[in-house]
């Protein structure tokens, strides 16, 4: 069957046809894929975090019922996620687990914190900017569970986008004070946000199988140059400055030339040594401990209920 | 104490009245009733639905890609179900 089964996976990838969760896989296919999507989803719901640490103080009724509805969007992506992953083998409480240890990763930005209103207002312009780009690859992954999931995601997040640049826009264009606050807020989140599409191509160990697979379609590099040339003319609309001063157009190459995020900060971060790393998983184990006694309750009550059906 | 999410459900969606029920996702839920909760918050939160089903997935009973082949042939070489395997006569108009 494996020999077989492999051709017909090869078979299927050359075609750009889709693999769904019954069909023969390699085993490191199926591994990749738990690990990537798993790690998506648990960035998910990890970057409710900073948000949520903004929508008690929100400046407006509107501003608060605008970040409700997108913290909420983020756990259900988080949701999709943990579904897609689990068609592939692995459940929700082994990925839970290995998120609440310590264990699995999640995106490197959400250890940052969430200084100044501003920076809901950068994350959702720069962070989900950086995602939707990663995320619109991903709506023609190979696998099928995965590919679906990044459509309904992508729907959802360009509100995200659009929301945070408004909020970017307000301040930008208020007083000296609230500009202020946007430029810091750019400064502080700019090479975190150039972090979040991986290592160099060079350096980055699990790029080339991504791609073999189709899982990704673009490289960690691509991806980043096509954010960073999107993103410039934002900044200046702003009248707002890039933090990167050796940023120049480069003609040649049709894009910008600019600084690389400093790699050695993106490990120490990914290692558990960011600003706010303690604090997001003792967020997450809190929140699923107190949550304990409700899984309990209704899964008592499910048993209650069909003990009655059986009964009558 | 026992912890798990309770079983999964695979959830369909039918847009407004008149139109097929389309399979739109999965979620965890404990009972019928948190199941249609839970997809009504997960998957309609922007007027996706006005109806929606709700069914254990260990419930579905689903063919096999592996036969594909032995199961799905039978269709394959009965080109008589088509109406272009028949020809009809020129003048006697639109059928």
């Amino acid at each position: 069957m494996s020999v077989n089964g492999e051709e017909v996976f090869e078979g299927k990838l050359a075609k750009n046809d889709i693999i769904e969760p019954k069909d023969w896989m390699p085993d490191n296919y199926r591994k990749h894929l738990i690990r990537q999507i798993s790690q998506h989803a648990h960035s998910e719901i990890v970057g409710m975090l900073p948000e949520g640490n903004w929508i008690t103080r929100a400046p407006s009724l509107r501003a608060k019922l605008v970040l409700l509805a997108k913290v909420q969007d983020e756990g259900g992506h988080g949701l999709y996620l943990y579904t897609a992953a689990e068609s592939l083998g692995i459940s929700r409480d082994e990925m839970l687990n290995a998120l609440h240890t310590g264990k699995a990763k999640y995106s490197s930005i959400f250890n940052y914190p969430t200084l100044t209103w501003a920076d809901i207002g950068a994350i959702g312009w720069l962070v989900d900017g950086a995602a939707i780009m990663n995320q619109v690859m991903l709506q023609r992954t190979s696998y099928g569970p995965y590919a679906r999931a990044m459509v309904r995601i992508c729907k959802e997040e360009s509100f995200h986008q659009r929301q945070g640049y408004e909020v970017m826009t307000k301040l930008s264009f208020g007083t000296p004070e609230q500009k202020e606050m946007a430029q810091d807020a750019l400064n502080r989140w700019w090479y975190p946000t150039l972090m979040m599409f991986g290592p160099p191509d060079v350096e980055s160990p699990n790029s080339d199988n991504a791609i073999k697979w189709r899982i990704k379609r673009e490289t960690n590099d691509q991806l980043r140059q096509r954010f960073v040339n999107q993103t410039i003319t934002q900044i200046e609309y702003l009248g707002l400055t890039c933090p990167d001063t050796n940023l120049k157009w480069n003609e040649a190459k049709k894009g910008y030339d600019f600084s690389e995020p400093n790699w050695v900060e993106f490990k120490s971060v990914i290692h558990g040594n960011g600003p706010c790393n303690k604090e997001r998983l003792e967020a997450r184990n809190k929140a699923h401990k107190d949550g304990e006694w409700v899984r309990a309750a209704a899964m008592a009550f499910a048993d209650k209920q069909n003990e009655s059906t059986i009964a009558a | 104490m026992k912890d798990n999410q309770g079983p999964m459900w695979e959830v369909f969606v039918q847009k407004k009245a008149g139109q097929p029920f389309v399979h739109c996702g999965n979620l965890h839920a404990f009972d019928k009733e948190m199941a249609l909760q839970n997809a009504r918050d997960l998957y309609t939160r922007r007027g996706e639905g006005m109806a929606l089903w709700v069914v254990l997935s260990s419930n579905i009973v689903s063919s096999s890609p592996e036969d594909i082949g032995s199961f799905f042939e039978p269709s394959n070489d009965k080109i008589f179900r088509h109406p272009t395997f028949y020809q009809i006569p020129d003048g006697v108009g639109h059928m």
